[in-house]
């Protein structure tokens, strides 16, 4: 009996990367989350959809710990995220040290890119590497310049942030992160920031590192056709709660909820 | 009484001969100025809000003192608590911590000024707090407030005749004393002003080359790897 309930359990943690078990958030007076419960399998790509303020990024940044969540637990692998188990077995506020170790399995590339303007384009990928991974330089530079290559720009290696169009920024911000080799990245509205016309290049960029990729991806998006195209599964956000959720065929085509019904169909009038 | 040139020939070498001196401890305190500015601003920003408190208590109560008081505590008060130093270490931290106060108030400024996004970026890359300040943050915050940074050295090798006060040899001290010995106050005090002018109006001069130069020099090396770029994709 034991051993069955042990055998369930690591089953669970293995088919389990991220979960958020009733996570909620406050910013002063204004609930962002109201008791978010989602799990995330191991190369699962979800995209987050949802109306502005429905709380889809706060989800993803209290992932990267940029966010502490207000009450509820968020584990990574099996293992709590903003909470230790101290010695007594009850779970404590985590320290730095601790959420060090667990945002090295997490990655994530920002709407306004977030790259380093001091450094070269090789640099911003190779710095993370280098002093966080502990690399040599020349395994770092052989990484990087792979993944820069890799997203089609293995021609800006000496060039500066400043010098490259929004869509290069991003595709540079989309390297440094999985240089990293996290084992799920985190994508905030990626393309948001971007003109029209550069918003393709970045996300080929991304389905083609779905494609041959075993991280998971968690993907807040805007972008419908997108979504459908590198999305296992979609999670539609309503007023800080998880209101529908299912394959891209049934969330896009089959909704059933009202709410997600008068969302897409905005969606498809613009 | 009239301007007496032989006179003034004459002390010039002396009343000079303390620019080395005087250079020296402006150095010295702009040193001290700059690592515990920056030490003074870490503190402040520290997540322990005792240590935090303590610091901007430290920072008004410094700056809203005048730096001769300051300077007669360290070397005539401290002593009876069995704090010593000679005139030359006293005068060094006594200004130099008081320039420490602005200095920490201009790495304020530059820091104030990065991007929130730049330290969501590197705690995303996992960057420790360490490697956050000094590749990271610090790298943008100084450059924009490097003028004002020599500003406060011009303003800090201004304030150093206040240590004659406590005997320190410098221009003033040296002038002071020649005016007594020879009852003429004319040519000696106005040759330490014009020292004073001789100083700073060049370094001044200096500071805003620098400025320009790293502003240009910073720009141009980009710009030519820019060029560089695009002559390689027409060749291409």
């Amino acid at each position: 009996m034991g051993a069955i309930e042990k055998d369930l359990a690591s089953k669970d943690s293995l088919s389990t990367l991220v979960r958020y078990e009733n996570v909620t958030k406050r910013f002063g007076d204004i609930e962002v989350l109201k008791g978010v419960d989602l799990d995330i399998k191991p190369g699962e790509k979800v995209a987050l959809i949802g109306p502005s303020g429905s709380g889809k990024t706060t989800i993803i940044r209290m992932l990267m710990t940029l966010e502490k969540p207000t009450s509820g637990v968020i584990s990574m692998g099996g293992e709590p995220l903003w909470h230790k188990k101290s010695s007594s077995g009850k779970l404590v506020p985590a320290d730095e040290k601790h959420l060090r170790r667990m945002r090295s399995d997490i990655g994530m590339v920002f709407q306004h890119f977030n790259l380093f303007p001091h450094m070269s384009i090789l640099r911003n990928v190779t710095e993370a590497p280098i002093h966080v991974l502990g690399l040599s330089k020349e395994e770092a530079r052989e990484r990087a310049v792979d993944m820069l290559e890799k997203v089609g720009l293995g021609d800006k290696l000496d060039a500066y942030p400043e010098q490259l169009s929004g869509g290069q920024k991003q595709r540079v911000a989309i390297a440094r992160a999985v240089v990293m080799r996290p084992k799920v990245m985190l994508f905030d509205e990626v393309t948001s920031a971007l003109d029209p016309e550069l918003v393709g290049e970045v996300l080929e960029v991304i389905k083609d590192l779905a494609k041959e990729t075993d991280m998971a991806m968690i993907l807040v998006t805007h972008e419908m056709d997108f979504a459908r195209d590198v999305a296992d599964r979609i999670v539609f956000l309503h007023d800080g709660q998880i209101e529908e959720q299912g394959t891209p065929q049934e969330v896009l085509e089959n909704p059933s909820s009202e709410r997600l019904q008068a969302f897409l169909s905005r969606f498809l009038r613009n | 009484m009239t301007w007496d040139w032989n006179f003034a020939i004459e002390v010039f070498p002396e009343i000079a001969g303390a620019i080395w001196l005087v250079i020296g401890i402006t150095l010295g305190a702009y040193i001290v100025s700059l690592v515990f500015g920056l030490a003074l601003t870490f503190a402040r920003r520290s997540s322990f809000k005792p240590l935090a408190l303590a610091t901007y208590g430290f920072i008004e109560f410094v700056r809203s003192t005048p730096p001769l008081v300051q300077l007669f505590f360290v070397f005539f008060a401290l002593p009876s608590i069995g704090i010593s130093f000679d005139k030359y270490t006293a005068g060094i931290l006594t200004l130099g911590i008081h320039y420490s106060t602005y200095l920490s108030e201009v790495y304020r400024s530059g820091i104030e000024a990065v991007p929130k996004g730049q330290w969501e970026a590197a705690k995303a890359m996992n960057f420790s707090k360490m490697q956050t300040w000094f590749k990271v943050i610090l790298p943008q915050a100084l450059p924009p407030v490097i003028p004002m940074m020599g500003n406060y050295l011009l303003v800090l090798f201004k304030e150093t005749p206040i240590l004659m006060a406590i005997g320190v040899g410098e221009f003033l001290q040296e002038a002071q004393l020649i005016g007594a010995a020879n009852f003429k106050y004319l040519e000696p005090i106005t040759i330490v002003g014009l020292l004073f002018l001789l100083l700073s109006y060049p370094s001044a001069l200096l500071i805003n080359k620098l400025e320009k130069r790293s502003k240009r020099g910073f720009r141009s090396t980009k710009k030519a790897v820019k060029e560089m770029n695009e002559f390689e994709e027409l060749k291409g």
